[in-house]
C-alpha cells in the first residue's frame, strides 16, 4: 500500500488535483462564509460588470455576483457528483457482485439488462430520464446516476470474475464460508480497487454530465446557482460581457480536470503492472 | 461465422427492444401525462374536462398501460413514432428529413478525431517519456476534460464575436467553401474529447504491439524501422480502434445534441432539444429511440467488422 502511495504522489499534478478537490470540498461546506455576496440577491445598478473588488469575477445580467454563485454552485456540483455516483455504484456494483459471483441464469438475465443501458450512447439516456422526472436535484441525481451504473457493473463483474477462481475464495468456501460472507469479505474487497478508480473517473464525468444538463434546460432549475445553467444563461450575454462564462467555465473546467488526473493517477498506482 | 452473425442480430433485436421498453418506461414515470403538459398554464392553454378526455382518447392516454405498451411497440415496430403533439407533423418524416445534418456533423467530427487522434497517438508512442509523449497526453487529458459546451461557447467567442472569421451559426448544405465554414467549429466542439480519447487508446496499443514478439523479429531481421513501425506495428495497434470508432459515433450522435444547439445547427439533436423544451413527448421518444436504435445498429456492423479484422475472435 505504502508503495501505491508513493506512486500515487509522485506526481506533482496529482497533488496539483488533490488540492483543486480539496478547494471544491471547502467551498461546498464553507460557502456562506467564502462568499461576498447573496447569490440569489439582484442590483439592477450593478449588471454585467466587469471583475472588480467589489465583485471579483463580476456580475451577470440581473446584477448578481458570480464569484459567490460560483462558490455556492460547488453545492450543487458537489451534491450531485457524490450522490449520483453513490446511487449509481451500489446499484452497479450490486449487479456486478451477484452477476460475476453467481453466474448462469442471473448473469445472462442482469447482463442483458445493463447491455440496454449501454444501447443510450453518452449523454441520451440522462436527457431521457431528466426530462421524464422533470427540473430539480433528485431528478439530476436518478439520471447521472443511470448514466454510470453500467460502467460499475461491468467493472465490478469483471474484477469479480478474476476474484472469483482465486485460491483463497476456495479455501474460504472449503472453511465452511457462507456465500453473502463470501460475496462482501473475501470478493467484494479484492474486487474494489478497478472500481474506486472508475468512481473517481467518473466523478469528474456525472459532474460533467449534470452541468450539460442544466445546460440543456433539464437540470437543477434556476434561479440556483449551478455552474452548467450560469454558462447556458451567459450564452446570451457573452458578446457584450465575456467574462460571464469565464467563472463558471473556469470551476467546471477545474473540477472534472482535476478528477480526471486523479483517476489517471490512482489507476497507475494501483495497477499490480506498473 | 454465419451463426456468430445470426447471434449478433438476435441479441441486437433483443437490445432495441429493450430500448424501446425503457424509454417507455421512463416517459410514463413523468409526473402528469402529455396531455395535461399540453393544456397545463405553461403549456399555453386552458381547456374543459371534455377536450381533455378527447385528446386522451386520440393519443389512447385512456388505455390501460399493458395496452398503450403493446401499441405502442407495435407501431414504433411498423416505423410509425407518432405525431408531434405541438405541430402534428409525424415524427418520423422529420427525424429522416434532419438525420444528414446530424449525420454530417458526426462524420466530419469523427474523421477528424480519427485522423488526428491516430497521428498523436502514434508519435506519442514513438516518442514515449519524450516532449512529443508528454505534450500530446496533456493535450489529450485538458480534451477530455474540457466540456462540449463550455468549448463551443470558447470557440465562438473567439472565431465569430471577436475575430469574426467563420459564422456563429446554421448550416450550409453542399461542398463549397461556405458549407465547410459552417462545419468547423462545431465539428471541433463535438471532435475533441473524442480525439483525446482516440489518442490516447492509439498510444497504449501502439505500445503493446511495439513489444510483441513479431515486432521485435522484424527489426531483428534488419527491417527498415520505419517499414517495422508502418507495417506490422501500426496496423495491429489500429484493430482496437475499430471497436472505438463504433462506440464514438453513438457518443457523437448524442453529443450532437449539445454542439448542435450552440450553433442552431439544423440536426436531429436541435430537434430533440426543441421537443424537451416543449414537453413534446412524442418528439423526444421518437429522437432518442432513433439515436439509440442507430447506435445499435452500428455496434452491430462493428463488432461483425471486427471479427474479419482479427479472427482470434471467437465466434462461440
Amino acid at each position: 500500500m505504502s508503495r501505491s502511495l508513493k506512486r500515487f504522489t509522485r506526481n506533482p499534478l496529482t497533488i496539483v488535483a488533490l488540492l483543486v478537490v480539496l478547494g471544491l470540498i471547502v467551498s461546498a461546506l464553507f460557502a456562506p462564509r467564502l462568499a461576498t455576496h447573496q447569490p440569489n440577491r439582484q442590483d439592477f445598478r450593478a449588471v454585467l460588470q466587469p471583475p472588480s473588488k467589489e465583485h471579483y469575477l463580476g456580475t451577470d445580467e440581473i446584477g448578481r455576483d458570480i464569484y459567490s454563485r460560483v462558490i455556492f454552485g460547488a453545492r450543487i456540483s458537489v451534491t450531485v457528483g457524490v450522490l449520483s455516483v453513490a446511487l449509481g455504484g451500489l446499484i452497479g456494483i450490486s449487479v456486478g457482485l451477484l452477476a460475476g459471483f453467481y453466474g448462469g441464469l442471473l448473469d445472462s438475465v442482469l447482463m442483458r439488462f445493463i447491455d440496454v443501458l449501454l444501447a443510450f450512447p453518452g449523454i441520451l439516456l440522462a436527457i431521457l430520464l431528466a426530462t421524464a422526472l422533470g427540473a430539480g436535484l433528485g431528478p439530476v441525481v436518478i439520471a447521472v446516476a443511470a448514466y454510470s451504473v453500467p460502467t460499475f457493473a461491468r467493472v465490478m463483474r469483471g474484477s469479480v470474475l478474476g476474484v472469483r477462481s482465486r485460491e483463497f475464495v476456495e479455501a474460504a468456501r472449503a472453511a465452511g464460508a457462507r456465500s453473502h460472507r463470501l460475496i462482501v469479505k473475501h470478493v467484494f474487497l479484492n474486487a474494489f480497487s478497478p472500481v474506486l478508480v472508475y468512481a473517481t473517473l467518473l466523478m469528474g464525468g456525472a459532474i460533467l454530465t449534470a452541468a450539460a444538463l442544466s445546460f440543456l434546460g433539464v437540470g437543477v432549475a434556476p434561479p440556483t446557482p449551478e455552474w452548467g445553467a450560469m454558462i447556458s444563461t451567459a450564452r446570451s450575454y457573452m458578446r457584450q460581457a465575456p467574462h460571464v462564462i469565464l467563472g463558471p467555465g473556469i470551476a467546471i473546467f477545474l473540477t472534472v480536470l482535476a478528477f480526471n488526473v486523479l483517476g489517471d493517477a490512482l489507476r497507475d498506482a494501483l495497477d499490480p503492472k506498473n | 461465422m454465419l451463426s456468430f452473425i445470426a447471434r449478433r442480430l438476435i441479441f441486437s433485436a433483443f437490445v432495441v427492444i429493450g430500448v424501446l421498453t425503457l424509454v417507455f418506461v421512463s416517459l410514463h414515470l413523468a409526473p402528469g401525462d402529455p396531455i395535461d403538459m399540453l393544456i397545463s398554464p405553461e403549456g399555453g392553454g386552458r381547456a374543459g374536462p371534455e377536450i381533455i378526455a378527447q385528446l386522451r382518447s386520440k393519443y389512447g392516454l385512456d388505455q390501460p398501460l399493458i395496452v398503450q405498451y403493446l401499441n405502442y411497440l407495435g407501431n414504433v415496430l411498423q416505423l410509425d413514432l407518432g405525431t408531434s403533439i405541438r405541430n402534428g407533423r409525424p415524427v418520423l418524416q422529420e427525424v429522416l428529413r434532419l438525420y444528414p445534418a446530424t449525420f454530417e456533423l458526426t462524420l466530419a467530427s469523427l474523421f477528424v478525431a480519427a485522423l488526428l487522434g491516430t497521428l498523436t497517438g502514434v508519435l506519442a508512442a514513438l516518442h514515449k517519456g519524450g516532449f512529443v509523449d508528454h505534450l500530446s497526453m496533456t493535450l489529450a487529458l485538458l480534451g477530455v476534460s474540457l466540456p462540449h459546451f463550455l468549448l463551443g461557447l470558447l470557440l465562438m467567442l473567439v472565431f465569430s464575436l471577436q475575430l469574426g472569421w467563420l459564422p456563429p451559426s446554421g448550416r450550409e448544405a453542399g461542398f463549397g467553401w461556405e458549407s465547410l465554414k459552417h462545419l468547423i467549429m462545431p465539428a471541433a466542439t463535438l471532435g475533441v474529447a473524442t480525439t483525446a480519447i482516440i489518442g490516447r487508446l492509439v498510444r497504449s496499443s501502439m505500445l503493446d504491439v511495439l513489444k510483441e514478439d513479431y515486432v521485435r523479429t522484424a527489426s531483428a531481421k534488419g527491417v527498415h524501422r520505419r517499414a517495422v513501425v508502418m507495417r506490422h506495428a501500426f496496423r495491429n495497434a489500429l484493430i482496437p480502434l475499430v471497436t472505438v470508432l463504433g462506440l464514438e459515433f453513438g457518443v457523437l450522435l448524442s453529443g450532437a445534441v449539445i454542439a448542435e444547439s450552440i450553433f442552431a445547427w439544423p440536426g436531429l439533436g436541435r430537434y430533440l432539444i426543441l421537443g424537451i423544451n416543449g414537453r413534446d413527448f412524442p418528439v423526444v421518444q421518437g429522437a432518442v429511440i432513433f439515436i439509440a436504435t442507430t447506435f445499435v445498429l452500428v455496434n452491430l456492423v462493428v463488432d461483425i467488422l471486427y471479427s474479419f479484422l482479427d479472427p482470434r475472435v471467437q465466434y462461440a
